[in-house]
C-alpha cells in the first residue's frame, strides 16, 4: 500500500514512462537521420535542398492523412477508406475548377473537406450506431467510394492545364523558403495534436481506446466522440485530396489507391497502438515522413521497386516488434514497483 | 425514508436478462443525509440494481424517481449530470491513461480557450488523494497499479464532482483498515453535507459502523428494508441468505487418498508470489479471496495458460511442463475457467461440438470427426449430469446459465481427469441448478477426484470445501481446515488483517 515514500517512486515511474514516450518520437527521429546519413554518404545529391525539400512533399499529403487517421486508431477503430476519400476529393476539386477557374481556392478546399467529413460521417454512423466493426465498414465503403469516384469520372480525366495557375500555386510555392503544402501539414499537424493533448474531447479519444466500457461507465460519450474521429478522419482526407489536385494537377479516378495502407503503416510505425489508447499525431507525422523517406532513399540508390515494398514491411514489423518489447518492459517495472509498495 | 422526499428511489424496477431474472420488485430509496447499506450474497441482484441507478442498464419495468420526479437515465452519462456517482465492481480505469486524468476523465478542469488546465488537474487529483490518505503519484499511469491502489483511483474518480448521491459497490473490498476509516471519514462528511449514500460491503462489522438503514437483497428481489439500529448481524445474515447453509451445500464425506497436485514456489512477477499447496485425491479445497487477490491467476499458471516465472507443478509426483495446456491435459488436469461464455464455451457451437471438443482427437477417425460419435459422447454425459437440453444440436448459448456449466463439466469429465479445477463453479447460476452443481462436485469427489475450487461467494466455500486457502494480494495468507473456516476467519485472512502466523 501507499507509504510515505510513494512520491519518489511515483516520480521516477512518471520519468520511466515519460522517457519512453519521448523515446517512441525521438526513436523514429534517430532512424529518419541515420537513413538520410547512409544515404547521403552513398549519393551526397539526396541532401541537397531541392531534394529534402521534395521529401517533405512528399510526404505532407500522408502526414495530414495520419494525423486523421491516428484519431480513428486510438479509439480502438481503424479508416480503410481514407484512400478513395482522398481519390473522390481530388476528382471533385479538379472538376470543379476545370469548369468553374473563378472559384477562389480556399472554397475548394472547404467543399473537399466537406465531402471528406460527408464520407467520414457514414463510416461514424455505421460503426456507432450501426454497430458493426470500423474494419468491415471502412472496407465496403472503401470500395463503395471508389465506385463512386469511377461514376462520377466516367474515364475521364483532369488535367493541370484546365486549372487555374492559382491553385496549382498550393501544390508548388513556397512561402519563406517552405513549401506551402508543408506549412499546411504542419498546421494541420499542430491543430490535430494540440486537440488531441489539451482538449477533453481529444482526451476522451484515448479514454475509449483505453477501456471502451470504463469510458462509458465514466460518462463518456463514446458514440459522439467515435463519430467525430470519423468525420475529421473523412474531412483531412478531403483535404489531402483537393492538396493532391494541387500538387499533381493531373486526376483520374484512381487517385489514392493503396494509400490507407501506406497511412495506416506509417501511424503504426509512428507509434500509435492500433488496439487505441496510446500513440500521438506528431509521432503518426514523423511515421509519414519515415516512410517517404524510406523509399525515396532507394529511389536515389537505385534499389530495386520490389525491395522498396519488403523495406516498408520490415520497417512496420520491426515497429511493432519494438513497441511490444517496449511494452512488456514498461509492464513489468511498473508491476515490479507497485508490488514493492504492496509489500 | 418516503420516496416523496428521497433523493433517489426505484419503485417496482426488474430487469431480466434472457430466461434469468436478474432483479425484480426493486424497490429502494435513498434520502438526503442517509447512508444505507444494500446486503445480499453474490447474484442477489446489488449489482444489477446498482447498475439501473447508474445508468448503465435500463431497467424493463418500473419507475425510478429524483427528487420524487420521475426520470430515465438513457446512459451513465445521465446519471452523472443528476448528480449520482457510482464506484462499480468492475475496473472502469483507463490503464494507458495517468492516475489523475482517470479521476477526472470527461470533466477535466479547463483553462483559458477550453484548454486542459494539467496543473490545476493534477493539484486537485493530489488533494484529493491526500483527503483518501494515499500518497499516489497523479502523475503516474494507472497501468501496474496495484488493486487497492486501483480501488483509490475509483473511489477518488466517484468523489472527484459533488456528487448528491454516492454508491460504492464494495469499495472496501481491497482496502487496508486505515484506509477504509479516511474512507468512512470522508462518507460521514459526504452525509452531513446533505448527501445521500449506497454502501456495498460484505464485511458486516462495517455495515454496522457507519450505515443508517439496510436494503436486504435475495434471489433478485428486495426482501427486508430496516434501520440499522433495528437489526442484528444474525438477523442480516438470516435474511440473505433465507435458508441453512447445509441443505444448500450437499458435501459428502470422501475418503481422501493420496496427493494428486503439489505446487511449490509459484510466481508470477507482480501477480501472485511464492504459492504452494497439494490437494489430495477425494478432496476439495477451496481457493478463498477477493476478487484480483490473484487465485484465478494460479489456477492459469497451474494449467499452463500463463508462464511462471518460478516454481513448479506436479501432478501424481511428475513435474509438468510450464506453459503447456495440452501437457497439463495429458497428465489430468481439467480446468473449468471462470468466464463460462468467453472461455469455457463456443456459444455458437452445438451442444454436441462443445462437449466433444476436449476429446477430438479420440473420436476422429483418418483424421475426420464423425457427427455420431460426438453426439454419442455428448448424449451419455448429458444424461448422466442431467443436462436438460432441446436437442444436441442446439447451440449451447442457448442453453441457462447452468446447464451452460454442465456442458462446460461434461466437456472436461470426458478426459477422465484426476485434478478438476473450477473457477466459479456457480457464478450466474440459478439457485436450484447451483445445489445441482454442488452436488456433482461433491459426487465427483467421492470417486476419488482431486478438486480445486476458486470461488467468491463464502457460502460455497464455507459449505463445499474439506480445506480453505485463503489469498491476499498474490499470497497465500493462511489455510484453514474446514472446522476452522468461518466468514470471519476467511475475511480477515483475505483482507490482510491477519498474516499466516496469527491464523
Amino acid at each position: 500500500m501507499a507509504t510515505a515514500t510513494a512520491p519518489a517512486e511515483g516520480a521516477r515511474a512518471r520519468r520511466l514512462t515519460e522517457f519512453v514516450f519521448r523515446v517512441r518520437e525521438l526513436g523514429i527521429v534517430v532512424a529518419l537521420v541515420l537513413l538520410i546519413l547512409v544515404t547521403a554518404i552513398l549519393e551526397p545529391r539526396f541532401v541537397e535542398a531541392d531534394s529534402l525539400r521534395n521529401l517533405a512533399v512528399n510526404a505532407s499529403i500522408f502526414a495530414i492523412l495520419a494525423a486523421g487517421q491516428t484519431l480513428v486508431i486510438i479509439t480502438r477503430n481503424v479508416d480503410l477508406s481514407v484512400g478513395s476519400v482522398l481519390g473522390l476529393s481530388a476528382f471533385m476539386a479538379g472538376d470543379l475548377l476545370s469548369s468553374h477557374p473563378g472559384l477562389p481556392w480556399p472554397a475548394v478546399l472547404v467543399l473537399g473537406m466537406a465531402l471528406g467529413a460527408a464520407c467520414g460521417l457514414l463510416n461514424g454512423v455505421l460503426v456507432t450506431f450501426g454497430q458493426v466493426p470500423a474494419l468491415v465498414v471502412t472496407l465496403g465503403t472503401l470500395y463503395a467510394f471508389r465506385g463512386l469516384a469511377f461514376l462520377w469520372t466516367n474515364g475521364r480525366q483532369v488535367n493541370a492545364e484546365t486549372l487555374p495557375d492559382s491553385f496549382l500555386g498550393i501544390g508548388t510555392n513556397s512561402v519563406l523558403g517552405i513549401p506551402i503544402l508543408v506549412l499546411i501539414a504542419l498546421v494541420v499537424v499542430l491543430v490535430v495534436g494540440q486537440w488531441l493533448r489539451d482538449f477533453r474531447a481529444g482526451r476522451e479519444l484515448y479514454a475509449i481506446g483505453s477501456n471502451p466500457e470504463g469510458a462509458r461507465l465514466a460518462g463518456v460519450r463514446s458514440d459522439r466522440r467515435v463519430l467525430t474521429a470519423f468525420v475529421l478522419a473523412g474531412a483531412l482526407a478531403g483535404l489531402g485530396g483537393v492538396l493532391f489536385t494541387a500538387r499533381f494537377g493531373t486526376v483520374d479516378a484512381t487517385a489514392g489507391t493503396g494509400y490507407e495502407l501506406t497511412v495506416i503503416a506509417a501511424t503504426v510505425v509512428g507509434g500509435v497502438a492500433i488496439f487505441g489508447g496510446t500513440g500521438s499525431v506528431y509521432g503518426a507525422a514523423l511515421g509519414a515522413l519515415l516512410l517517404g523517406t524510406i523509399t525515396s532513399s532507394l529511389i536515389v540508390l537505385r534499389v530495386e521497386a520490389f525491395w522498396q515494398q519488403a523495406a516498408i514491411g520490415a520497417l512496420l514489423l520491426l515497429a511493432i516488434a519494438f513497441d511490444r518489447f517496449v511494452g512488456l518492459r514498461v509492464d513489468a517495472a511498473l508491476r515490479r514497483r507497485s508490488a514493492r509498495r504492496a509489500g | 425514508m418516503t420516496d416523496g422526499r428521497a433523493l433517489v428511489a426505484l419503485r417496482d424496477a426488474s430487469k431480466s436478462y434472457g430466461e434469468v431474472r436478474a432483479l425484480r420488485d426493486g424497490n429502494i430509496a435513498l434520502g438526503a443525509g442517509e447512508v444505507r447499506a444494500l446486503m445480499g450474497e453474490n447474484g442477489a441482484g446489488k449489482s444489477t440494481l446498482v447498475k439501473v441507478l447508474g445508468g448503465v442498464i435500463r431497467r424493463d419495468t418500473g419507475e425510478m424517481l429524483v427528487d420524487g420526479a420521475p426520470v430515465d437515465f438513457h446512459s451513465p452519462h445521465d446519471a452523472r449530470d443528476a448528480g449520482i456517482a457510482v464506484i462499480y465492481q468492475e475496473p472502469t480505469l483507463f490503464p494507458d491513461l495517468s492516475v489523475a486524468e482517470n479521476v477526472v476523465m470527461g470533466y477535466h478542469p479547463l483553462g483559458a480557450f477550453n484548454r486542459i488546465d494539467r496543473g490545476a488537474m493534477h493539484r486537485r487529483v493530489r488533494e484529493l488523494l491526500e483527503r483518501l490518505g494515499v500518497h499516489l503519484d497523479p502523475e503516474r499511469p494507472v497501468r501496474g497499479l496495484s488493486i487497492a491502489d486501483q480501488q483509490i483511483v475509483e473511489i477518488a474518480k466517484a468523489l472527484s464532482f459533488d456528487a448528491r448521491v454516492l454508491i460504492m459497490d464494495e469499495p472496501t473490498a481491497a482496502l487496508s483498515g486505515p484506509e477504509v476509516e479516511r474512507l468512512f471519514a470522508v462518507v460521514r462528511t459526504l452525509r452531513e453535507h446533505g448527501a445521500g449514500v449506497l454502501f456495498i460491503s460484505h464485511r458486516l462489522d462495517e455495515v454496522f459502523t457507519i450505515c443508517d438503514t439496510v436494503t436486504v437483497m435475495r434471489d433478485g428481489a428486495v426482501v427486508h428494508d430496516a434501520r440499522i439500529a433495528d437489526m442484528t448481524p444474525d438477523e442480516m445474515v438470516r435474511r440473505m441468505v433465507g435458508r441453512e447453509l447445509s441443505a444448500l451445500f450437499p458435501k459428502q464425506d470422501a475418503e481422501v487418498g493420496e496427493p494428486v497436485l503439489r505446487v511449490d514456489g509459484l510466481t508470477r512477477e507482480g501477480v501472485f508470489f511464492d504459492v504452494g499447496f497439494e490437494v489430495r485425491a477425494g478432496e476439495i479445497v477451496a481457493l478463498a479471496g477477493l476478487v484480483g487477490a490473484g487465485r484465478s491467476e494460479v489456477a492459469r499458471a497451474i494449467f499452463g495458460v500463463d508462464r511462471p516465472d518460478a516454481g513448479t507443478v506436479e501432478i501424481g509426483g511428475r513435474r509438468l511442463r510450464a506453459a503447456d495446456p495440452k501437457a497439463a491435459m495429458r497428465a489430468g488436469i481439467a480446468f473449468v475457467p471462470e468466464d463460462r461464455r468467453q472461455q469455457g464455451l463456443v456459444l455458437d457451437l452445438s451442444i454436441a461440438r462443445n462437449t466433444a471438443l476436449t476429446r477430438l482427437g479420440a473420436l476422429a477417425r483418418a483424421g475426420l470427426i464423425r457427427k455420431s460419435a460426438e453426439q454419442k459422447l455428448a448424449r451419455d454425459w448429458g444424461s448422466r449430469l442431467q443436462l436438460r437440453f432441446h436437442r444436441l444440436d442446439d447451440a449451447a448459448g442457448t442453453l441457462s446459465g447452468g446447464n451452460q456449466q454442465k456442458v462446460v463439466l461434461a466437456k472436461w469429465l470426458a478426459t477422465e481427469p484426476q485434478l478438476l479445477i473450477i473457477d466459479e463453479p456457480t457464478r450466474g447460476i440459478d439457485v436450484g441448478t447451483k445445489a445441482e452443481v454442488h452436488r456433482l462436485m461433491s459426487e465427483l469427489a467421492t470417486r476419488g477426484l482431486a478438486v480445486l475450487m476458486i470461488s467468491s461467494e463464502l457460502p460455497e466455500v464455507l459449505g463445499m470445501a474439506d480445506r480453505v486457502l485463503v489469498m491476499h494480494e498474490g499470497r497465500i495468507t493462511g489455510e484453514l481446515s474446514r472446522a476452522e473456516a468461518d466468514e470471519e476467519s476467511v475475511v480477515r485472512l483475505a483482507t490482510g488483517q491477519a498474516d499466516l502466523e496469527a491464523a
